[in-house]
């Protein structure tokens, strides 16, 4: 393939975006469009025992309040965060007990003000400690991973290391806040539902909608043409859509569920809080003799979901004696969901803190470490790597951000009352895929349409796709068209787990290389309708794999750490990447630099803290919980490798949404500890935290 | 004016065109703007002016959409992201900027970082400081808009997607 | 929110009137406070009286060298204000300090002082909390108060003042004009806000009815070297976690006059009036700044876990001290 990918296409819907004509879910202004607002549970256990409406339903514009008393009756979901105003129970506050459709959006607030719901409320249980009473080892982890894994004799093999580090961690409960909310707009039309809705993926909202509303999927059209970001909160359906399907069904009306921003941290997840205990023992020339990393986290009563952060342990490093465990207890708590990098992210933060501190037992260069125990084969499955260039990431990295030479020494630079320091940490994604279809239409003024479910959520999927087909074709760019984002569309994977791009990319390679094959036994001029071809990589796409297929990335960090305030601010972040083949330079460098930037936001601004009295996030909105604003991002580069790799699909390409954060918050976090020579072993490194630190250490 | 009822005429210049409604004092600017007008440029994304995604320009400065009662703007000039390029076909050239330098991905933020930055221009023209202007500089001169500067001023617009250096580099392109 | 009727006043006396003919009134300046709690129903006026088109909007000086600032001078325009920036940086460096580019271009200098706490507990109506509804409670006390009062709080409230700009008008003894149904009177920045005590529900000094016409800088903190310095969890728009204006005349090698005032430790803007005493004829020593600042901090009652901001603020205080010292020696900033 040659031409267009690779190339740094202009965004498709970029004109629309920068002109504010591109429409997200809540702006489909049906005609009779109502509003809703939903009505958030006040305790944290217990059910409801009345829900009193006169009130609501006497404010002027209200159309109709829903509940479990009155709200129809759905199919039970696969899902149980999706079982809206079917029962009492409340299973964590937050959780939505009614709902009030109005004209407007001032007159559902107001209506929703004025429900009264009275509660039978229960003693609730939402801190979690890892000694917490009601710690299980669950059957498996987040993404079908083993809860547990083991080889060899880590325990004794720790014992009898020449250096050892036994550390804990802990990254706090966060929230992804998409700045789009979770909005959905939903009609009913001649026993059709329609819906608008901002979601990762819209075939898995089809799916449920069928099977909650017992409608054929023929039935149903769900579209999501834009939607402000997800990062993993918008990869399952969440309330708003089934609750808009529902309001739209009792009112005869279109409806809009744009979910408040506050509601969010309690029903659109959040990545689960994570307890790391890591034990990493070396002999005296830094090769890795154990490794233990045991994760404990928390889940829901409705839903278990075991953030799999042990998992990146079973990839990363060469180390004879392993051990990985996930835990779990099930609290009285929102459901946690995925948080991009789900697992990796906070796994690594860990591990790769880890690893610092043992370059620190040693005396060895932290890159160095990692060299020595760089592993020839995947040390959990034994596969060979499809490729892996990890050492290559770190070796040119180190070249650009300038490690060589490095001091290691913590604590020793100083300009006036700033602490200076570099990091370094590895990242690592696994490269997923999954079956998708896709068409390609040739058509007689020259021109060619490529169709999928493929969702946009800001990756830039159309460009892409558009680039992947034309090569396929072997034509110019700009005469093919895309469409994504429906599903009358041929059906296509979510956005999510930074496999959309090979998913959805491999079914329009394939279709457009058939197209152009049919085209080139084609003579004479194009039937009327043009020229069809169709491509379904199921059984191909998803064929196990003889080789462990992981990207990996190396990150570094500059940071200076403000002794008066304990402020760290991020001079400089610097990733390079071996993620197999760059499709599209300038999408891609966005999405690198995007994950960087959440995690610096994980590194130092981003928490989330239950309440142990009321059993809710105490960072509610976007003023509490503190998004990195421009203000904290320096310089920020994204390199990658010239990385190829034939074991992965047509375009030779691995995910590339994830893995900026993977390795962000460890090599801030690691550069913190060079610049003050404190370890701070809890996320958010906030100005508390930092300067408490650095008064310990003096005192 | 003055009396005990919920609802009021009022006449405001959206993008250069009067209209007058009549409106409900509840309504804030921003949802009269998506609802009532159809201009949905401007983004709810807090609802509480905690993101800037609902930026605006009344009376040429900007603003959160979001916290601005209607009827308290009666007579207002009001510039959204659809009325950027006035008349013209042409875009402003902040929004060929972003183009060009991929200042965004999902592009919910866009509409208002574009407005926020418009008004930035303007305010550093007029001798607006900032937090990291050096405070030695002479009052009422106009400021110039380094990376630090544009960073700290932008810093009411959220982007989640983390578009943050690109849409420094698309103000930079445009500072004459 | 519920419906809401609105006036338009075009005088003060148009106002404080309509306030008095309109129970449940409230006056409405920027909003970017009282429209934001209007939506979580913390604020249910029956009407609002618009105020921001009142004649308040100039910066005037006053015959003997004092400045008027307008109730409803924009936080923006009086930040960028040339005799303000001048005469009273720390005014300007702790309006600039504060929320965001769009927030004070519509913020007013009448509705910062009157800017509620950002407790996450009053800005919920589901949870109990002793200013937004006297005697249910206080969720925060034994709950999350990372962000919480270390200094004169009471055990029916530990929330902080929010407000950076007002921090800045106690440090350079402002002060507050009003007016209303008792006529025009006027009280000392320093006085305005109050202690939580056993009434948390009322921040400030204002009567029923009263409205702020506008803050009085005096000429006597006119051209002293002032500063303002805050400490928060990301680089901009974000609230204090702790901060500090300080205005700082030397004399013969002594310290001369010291305004010192920290914010986002208590219920109101702090005045460190202890500290001050101290360091009047002092000579400007970073032992001097830190003795200083100790004393006053030595009262200080941190909660489980807000000890840090103990630290912080003797740090800021010391900084902007020693910096101000610097300057003064030097003439120009370091």
């Amino acid at each position: 393939m040659t031409g267009s990918v690779g190339a740094p296409a202009e965004r498709r819907e970029g004109r629309e975006k920068v002109g504010g004509t591109a429409r997200y879910a809540a702006e489909f202004h049906d005609p009779g469009r109502a509003q809703a607002w939903p009505v958030s549970a006040r305790v944290a256990r217990g059910r409801v025992t009345g829900v009193d409406t006169a009130d609501a339903l006497a404010v002027p514009g209200v159309l109709a309040v829903l509940s479990h008393e009155n709200a129809p009756r759905l199919a039970e979901p696969d899902d149980p965060t999706l079982a809206v105003l079917q029962n009492p129970r409340v299973p964590h506050r937050g959780w939505f007990v009614a709902l009030v459709v109005a004209e407007t959006l001032e007159a559902a607030r107001a209506g929703a003000a004025a429900v009264r719901v009275t509660y039978d409320a229960e003693a609730h249980d939402v801190v979690l400690t890892a000694s917490h009473p009601g710690v299980y080892v669950p059957e498996e982890a987040s993404g079908g991973q083993p809860a547990v894994r083991e080889q060899g004799d880590p325990d004794g093999a720790f014992g009898s290391s020449a250096a050892r580090v036994d550390v804990a961690y802990r990254v706090p409960p966060l929230h992804n806040h998409p700045m789009e909310p979770h909005t959905s707009t939903a009609r009913w039309e001649d026993g059709r539902l329609l819906v608008h809705t901002s979601s990762q993926g819209t075939g898995a909202v089809r799916v449920v909608l069928a099977k909650l509303f017992d409608l054929p999927e023929e039935r149903i059209v769900v579209t999501a043409e834009h939607v402000g970001g997800g990062f993993g909160s918008k990869g399952t359906p969440r309330p708003d859509v089934v609750l808009a399907a529902m309001a739209a069904r009792e009112t005869g009306r279109p409806v809009t569920v744009a979910l408040p921003r506050r509601c969010l941290p309690a029903v659109a997840g959040h990545r689960a809080p994570t307890l790391h205990r890591l034990r990493l023992g070396a002999d005296e020339d830094g090769r890795l003799t154990a490794l233990v990393h045991e994760v404990t986290t928390h889940t829901s009563r409705i839903k278990e979901y075991v953030e799999h952060a042990a998992v990146p342990a079973r990839v990363m490093y060469a180390a004879p004696h392993r051990r990985t465990v996930h835990r779990v207890a099930a609290l009285d708590v929102p459901s946690p969901s995925w948080m991009r990098a789900p697992g990796q992210a906070p796994g690594m933060y860990a591990l790769e803190s880890a690893m610092d501190e043992l370059a620190g037992e040693l005396g060895m260069d932290p890159i160095e470490l990692r060299v020595r125990n760089e592993p020839d084969v995947e040390p959990d499955s034994g596969k060979p790597f499809s490729s892996r260039h990890l050492i290559d990431c770190l070796r040119e990295g180190s070249r650009r951000f300038g490690w060589d030479g490095r001091d290691p020494r913590p604590g020793t630079r100083r300009d006036g009352p700033l602490l200076l320091g570099t990091g370094v940490a590895a990242a690592t994604y696994p490269v997923m895929v999954s079956p998708s279809t896709a068409a390609a239409r040739a058509l007689r003024d020259g021109t060619f349409l490529v169709r999928t479910n493929a969702t946009d959520i800001g990756t830039g999927a159309r460009t892409v796709l558009a680039q992947v087909g034309a090569d396929a074709l072997g034509v110019p760019l700009e005469r093919v068209r895309i469409e994504v984002g429906s599903t009358e569309l041929p059906s296509a994977p979510l956005a999510g787990d930074s496999s959309g791009t090979a998913s959805w990319g491999w079914a329009v390679h394939d279709a457009c290389d058939r197209l152009a094959r049919r085209l080139a036994e084609h003579t004479g001029p194009l039937p009327e309708e043009g020229l069809d071809a169709r491509a379904d990589t199921k059984g191909v796409a998803d064929a196990e794999s003889d080789f462990a297929r992981h990207a990996f990335g190396a990150h570094f960090a500059e940071v200076a750490v403000d002794t008066v305030t304990g402020e760290v601010r991020v001079g400089r972040l610097l990733g390079v990447y071996a993620a197999g083949r760059i499709l599209n330079a300038r999408t891609a460098r966005s999405q690198f630099v995007g994950g960087m930037t959440m995690g610096l936001g994980m590194a130092l601004t981003e928490g989330s803290t239950m309440d142990a009295a009321f059993g809710d996030f105490t960072e509610s909105d976007l003023a509490s919980y503190h998004v990195p604003v421009h203000a904290d991002i320096a310089e920020i580069e994204a390199h990658w490798l010239d990385e190829e790799d034939s074991r992965l699909n047509p375009m030779g390409s691995k995910g590339i949404g994830e893995i900026g954060i993977v390795g962000t918050p460890a090599a801030i976090g690691n550069a913190v500890h060079h610049a003050t020579g404190v370890r701070l072993r809890e996320l958010p490194l906030t100005p508390d935290r930092v300067l408490s630190g650095l008064l310990d250490r003096r005192a | 004016m003055g009396n005990h009822q919920h609802h009021s005429r009022t006449t405001l210049r959206v993008n250069g065109k009067p209209h007058t409604l009549t409106v409900d004092h509840r309504r804030v600017l921003l949802d009269l703007l998506r609802e009532d007008l159809g201009l949905t440029g401007a983004k709810k994304g807090c609802d509480h002016g905690q993101c800037g995604a609902c930026t605006v320009l009344v009376d040429g400065r900007r603003v959160n959409s979001c916290l601005l009662f209607a009827v308290a703007l009666d007579g207002c000039d009001v510039t959204t992201v659809e009325g950027l390029s006035g008349d013209g076909e042409e875009p402003h050239p902040l929004q060929t900027a972003f183009l060009e330098r991929d200042a965004f991905q999902c592009g919910y933020c866009t509409p208002g970082q574009i407005c926020s930055a418009v008004g930035v221009l303007a305010e550093a023209a007029a001798g607006h400081p900032s937090h990291v202007t050096d405070t030695a500089a002479p009052s009422g001169e106009p400021v110039e808009l380094d990376r630090a500067e544009i960073k700290e001023r932008l810093s009411g617009n959220l982007c989640r997607c983390g578009a943050y250096p690109r849409i420094a580099e698309a103000v930079e392109d445009v500072i004459p | 929110m519920k419906e809401f009727a609105y006036v338009r006043a075009g005088s003060v006396e148009e106002a404080t009137s309509a306030f008095a003919s309109h129970p449940g009134s409230r006056y409405l300046g920027g909003g970017t406070n009282l429209v934001d709690l209007m939506k979580l129903g913390v604020e249910t006026p029956a009407t609002l009286i618009d105020v921001t088109r009142l004649p308040l909007d100039t910066i005037d000086e006053l015959p003997d060298g004092a400045l008027r600032v307008g109730a409803t001078v924009r936080n923006s325009d009086l930040a960028a204000h040339p005799l303000v920036r001048d005469r009273y940086p720390a005014l300007s460096q702790a309006l600039l300090a504060g929320a965001s580019g769009q927030l004070r271009n519509a913020a007013t200098t009448g509705g910062n002082l009157l800017q509620r706490t950002r407790c996450p507990y009053f800005q919920d109506l589901s949870k109990p909390c002793n200013k937004r509804e006297p005697g249910s409670g206080c969720g925060a006390r034994d709950g999350v108060h990372r962000d919480h009062a270390v200094l004169g709080h009471s055990a029916h409230c530990i929330a902080t003042n929010p407000s950076d700009m007002a921090v800045a008008l106690a440090a350079l003894d402002g002060r507050v004009e009003l007016d209303g149904p008792e006529g025009a009177r006027s009280v000392e920045a320093v006085d305005f806000h109050r202690l939580p005590g056993d009434r948390p529900e009322q921040d400030t000094e204002i009567r029923p009815g009263e409205l702020i016409t506008g803050v009085v800088l005096p000429a006597a903190t006119a051209g002293l070297p002032s500063a303002y310095r805050k400490a928060r969890d990301r680089a901009s728009y974000s609230f204090a976690l702790a901060s500090v204006a300080v205005v700082l005349r030397l004399e013969g090698g002594v310290v001369g006059h010291a305004g010192l005032a920290f914010g986002a430790l208590a219920h109101r803007p702090w005045r460190a009036r202890r500290a001050e005493e101290a360091l009047l004829g002092a000579a400007p020593t970073r032992a001097a700044f830190e003795h200083a600042v100790e004393l006053e901090l030595s009262e200080a009652q941190p909660l489980r876990d807000n000890a840090y901001k103990v630290p912080l603020a003797r740090n800021l205080a010391v900084d902007v001290l020693t910096r101000l010292t610097d300057t003064a020696l030097t003439g120009r900033a370091s």
